[in-house]
């Protein structure tokens, strides 16, 4: 299989005054084409710092990411920007849905960046949001949904623009149990259906259960793969 | 198309705050047209001046009269139109709240120098016809209810006595930057009877007002007049009427001066009304700004949204303060004494202004949001709890 995410060597540290601090030391990391790959790791051991980077939002202190054939840190800022919105879907703990704009509208926003006409977005954000179980709900805006709806649109906005991968940071840390498990239903369905390859940071390990492999950071180090197939747990 | 619509959305989304500022740049805008218009009016002479029109005055002072005699003087002087003559009246027009300018005027000429005084022409020739008639201005004939035939009965001060005046003629102002709120009446008639009663002031006008066929040449037909009278009793002071009219201003230039410096504080204090909304706004929208950048908006995107609101918020407010501001001028008007300001009009400059300023005051005060919403990373932004 196709390698999605290629990461070697990467290092990540910060200068906070005088003093140096590593988040990611020297981590390698390959993460085949249509894998769901889980990271965990205690707080602060630098596993949203990786998804970030992989995600093209951060960049490294030294190393080399390639995601979906591209070399992203040596990408600049707009060619990161453009590059992220053709590749990459997100999905955030706290949703960050643009709370003035109907469900509709925030799935349409990452499409607005692109060439399509107004009749072909419209049909791409119903066809997102029909998949995620909100097509009657497409006209309500953030106040008028439950928190696992709005983790849905988030996800429709995520999938809008059929990215090569999904990044996940926390998508049910946010949700009680019953909308969590709905929520990871629909991230493995379109990891086993639509093939896409996500990347989730997950601190729940039921959560991380559901992916395909998980990996475990901690303290910036990257510890041992440990593979889980799929219902399994 | 889209963007925009954001961008308004996003304008209105804290109703109340941008309210109470829309409200802050509509009274700003009001206070800014209504300095305007007082500055505006107070030059109105100066704008309404003829670029064809001198004016020769005493050279000593404008209080100091000319004999009558110039007028043919001035009249062979190669470049020189039409010569007429006017004279300051004053006087009480029923108490001495009631300002207009009554003024003396050469019945023959007037018209010929002061083409912007429109009037029936069976009206012009019964005026010129009788001595002890007068003409006014449609504005003043509306303001006291005053028509044909009516007597105006004037209690006079710099030439006492009573004195009563017929109106024959009501004149329309050719537009509306010239003061229809005069009266002019016979020189001769004054003339006469100063000549009965005060013999030594007899003969004498207040100044001269002469049009000439080439505006270019009014530096030296100035000075050629000027020159005509040099080392007589009576030397003159010759300069474009607009010069002349500024000459009246001269004494008030530092109050417009401070009504002009007033009138750009009030930007600044829109500015900074619309700067502190939009840095609350954008600092709220720290988060969302991050998640715009992470799906691929950029700088320039972001350029849009913010100043966009920006623009909004400062269009609506000027937009309301331009739609008070009409009823607000007719009311400041209607509460100043009679006469102050005869053209009181707000000039579409004033529009333009408030307009332009709205535009240049969004973009200014979305500087600062737009610098902090490129500088925040979009990790950092991400992490912020507003």
């Amino acid at each position: 299989m196709a390698t999605a995410i290629s990461v070697q060597n990467l290092t990540k540290s910060y200068k906070r005054d005088k003093m140096e601090i590593t988040v990611l030391n020297n981590i390698s990391l390959n993460v085949e084409q249509g894998d769901f790959l889980a990271l965990m790791g205690p707080s602060g051991s630098g596993k949203t710092t990786l998804l970030n980077i992989i995600a093209g939002i951060d960049t490294p202190t030294s190393g080399t990411v390639f995601v979906a054939g591209t070399d992203i840190a040596g990408l600049s800022e707009t060619a990161l920007a453009k590059w992220r919105a053709r590749h990459v879907g997100f999905i955030f703990q706290l949703y960050n849905l643009i709370p003035v704009l109907t469900a509709f509208e925030n799935v349409e926003l990452p499409l607005l960046l692109t060439d399509l006409s107004k009749d072909e977005r419209k049909r791409q954000v119903e066809t997102a949001l029909k998949l995620v179980g909100l097509g009657d709900r497409m006209h309500h805006s953030p106040k008028q949904l439950s928190g696992g709806q709005e983790q849905r649109v988030a996800i429709a906005r995520a999938i809008a623009t059929d990215p090569d991968i999904l990044v996940a940071d926390e998508p049910t840390g946010d949700l009680d149990r019953s909308s969590a498990e709905d929520i990871m239903k629909l991230l493995e369905r379109l990891n086993s259906e639509f093939g896409k390859t996500i990347v989730m940071v997950t601190h729940d390990p039921s959560a991380a259960a559901r992916a395909k492999t998980v990996r475990h950071l901690e303290k910036g180090d990257l510890l041992k793969e440990s593979k889980f197939m799929q219902g399994a747990m | 198309m889209k963007m925009l619509k954001f961008a308004f959305k996003n304008a209105l989304r804290h109703k109340l705050r941008a309210a109470l500022t829309i409200v802050g740049i509509a009274i700003a805008v009001l206070a800014f047209g209504l300095l305007r218009t007082v500055v505006t009016a107070w030059n109105a002479g100066v704008d309404a001046s003829a670029a064809n029109r001198l004016v020769a005055r005493q050279a000593v002072s404008f209080i100091f009269p000319l004999p009558y005699a110039y007028k043919d003087q001035i009249k062979q002087i190669d470049g020189v139109e039409h010569v007429s003559f006017l004279n300051w009246f004053g006087g009480t027009y029923i108490d001495k709240n009631q300002f207009f300018a009554r003024m003396a005027v050469d019945a023959e000429t007037i018209f010929d120098v002061y083409p912007e005084f429109v009037m029936d022409a069976n009206q012009k020739a019964t005026f010129q016809k009788e001595r002890n008639s007068c003409i006014i201005g449609a504005s003043l004939a509306k303001q006291y209810k005053l028509k044909i035939g009516d007597v105006m009965p004037i209690e006079g001060d710099i030439y006492p006595g009573k004195w009563e005046f017929v109106i024959r003629g009501i004149y329309q102002p050719r537009d509306k930057t010239v003061d229809a709120s005069q009266m002019f009446f016979h020189w001769n008639y004054l003339n006469e009877r100063i000549k009965a009663e005060d013999p030594e002031r007899a003969g004498n006008v207040g100044w001269y007002a002469i049009t000439i066929k080439d505006p270019s040449r009014a530096a030296e037909i100035s000075s050629r007049v000027d020159g005509l009278f040099k080392n007589s009793r009576a030397e003159t002071k010759t300069e474009t009427e607009r010069a002349f009219q500024q000459s009246f201003l001269a004494g008030t230039s530092s109050i417009l001066t401070a009504l002009d410096i007033m009138s750009f504080v009030i930007i600044g204090i829109i500015m900074l009304v619309l700067g502190n909304t939009m840095i609350m706004s954008a600092r709220e929208r720290t988060r969302e700004y991050a998640v715009l950048k992470t799906l691929g908006y950029t700088g320039k995107h972001l350029l849009l949204f913010i100043a966009g609101e920006a623009v909004v918020i400062a269009f609506l407010g000027a937009g309301l303060g331009i739609l008070l501001l009409v009823p607000s001028v007719s009311g400041f008007e209607a509460a100043m004494p009679k006469g102050w300001f005869p053209v009181f009009n707000i000039a579409n400059s004033t529009f333009i202004l408030a307009g332009s300023a709205a535009l240049i005051v969004g973009m200014i005060s979305a500087l600062f949001p737009l610098r902090r919403a490129l500088k925040t990373s979009i990790v950092d932004g991400l992490r912020f709890v507003g």
